[in-house]
């Protein structure tokens, strides 16, 4: 499925996307990224140096916002531009439970080149954990 | 000690190339649950206008945080490092990075601010091919907390 741009219109809001995130998660995500940091799976060193638990690598939880965006585009090739501030930690305790990434997303802007800007919202815990967080695409005519 | 302001603007030498895989490419979209066939299956990946399998959109931190080694190991700069937590992040994607692409990334120093009792280098990495096609520029504001020199909010 691929949205074209003529579907599109500002307001216009993305399918929510809710991700959980286990302890597993983030050691996949280590292998896969290679940040070994041990604040990702380490709970004696997290708890250490601060944190309350160990904590999702932010590039874990930009890559899963950044699907919020993909699976509505069809094509994750469509973003052109992506970026984020890491606000708040999202924070997965070993309780076979993990952590939720609740995700969602709207247009924008339509703009004159074409392409569309998408805002998103990233939140776990009740709390937010990305901030000016938005995606530019540019989709099929 | 707060960050010597003369290394903005400074460039560091490229990296070695660094090959893009299929299989790498698998294992990030598995490790980010990405279940997207243009990730995997480059008959798929052909049909969606790409001449092979392409990376998710943050596969570039791969590059670019492996790149950013040379500003952290440099002694001169004086990093902190385990102090350091990353503050914000932004891809500028010229063209998605597919299969069979060999990458070099450069980085320069961006930016070097003091706010608050805490550092924040802004560095910029510039992934290209061998042969010199721009793929994606990589901004990354990594905070080093608590190095600056204290500030009234400290």
């Amino acid at each position: 499925m691929t949205v074209r741009l003529s579907e599109v219109a500002k307001g216009q809001e993305l399918p929510a996307l809710n991700v959980p995130v286990t302890r597993e998660d983030l050691v996949r995500y280590a292998g896969a990224s290679g940040d070994f940091n041990k604040i990702h799976w380490n709970e004696r060193f997290a708890t250490e140096v601060g944190l309350p638990d160990v904590i999702a690598h932010g590039m874990f939880t930009m890559a899963l916002a950044g699907r919020l965006v993909s699976e509505w585009t069809g094509d994750p090739g469509a973003i052109v531009d992506y970026g984020v501030r890491f606000t708040r930690p999202v924070v997965v305790p070993d309780d076979g439970v993990g952590a939720l990434v609740e995700l969602t997303g709207k247009v924008a802007a339509v703009n004159d080149d074409g392409t569309v800007k998408v805002t998103i919202t990233a939140r776990s815990a009740a709390q937010g954990v990305l901030g000016g967080a938005n995606a530019v695409v540019r989709l099929p005519a | 000690m707060p960050l010597d302001q003369s290394f903005i603007g400074r460039e560091y030498p490229p990296t070695e190339p660094y090959e893009v895989g299929r299989e790498k490419i698998r294992e990030f979209a598995d490790a980010i649950k990405d279940s997207s066939p243009v990730h995997r299956d480059a008959e798929a990946a052909r049909s969606a206008g790409h001449p092979d399998v392409i990376a998710p959109p943050t596969f570039a931190v791969i590059l670019s945080m492996g790149a950013h080694h040379a500003v952290v190991a440099d002694t001169a700069l004086g990093l902190d490092y385990s102090k350091v937590v990353h503050g914000n992040q932004r891809f500028t994607h010229h063209r998605p990075i597919r299969a069979g692409d060999v990458l070099r990334t450069q980085v320069i120093v961006e930016d070097i601010t003091a706010r608050a009792g805490n550092d924040f280098l802004t560095v910029r990495a510039e992934i290209t091919t061998v042969d010199g096609e721009p793929v994606c520029t990589a901004l990354s504001t990594l905070v080093a907390r608590g190095t600056a020199e204290q500030g009234e909010q400290a």
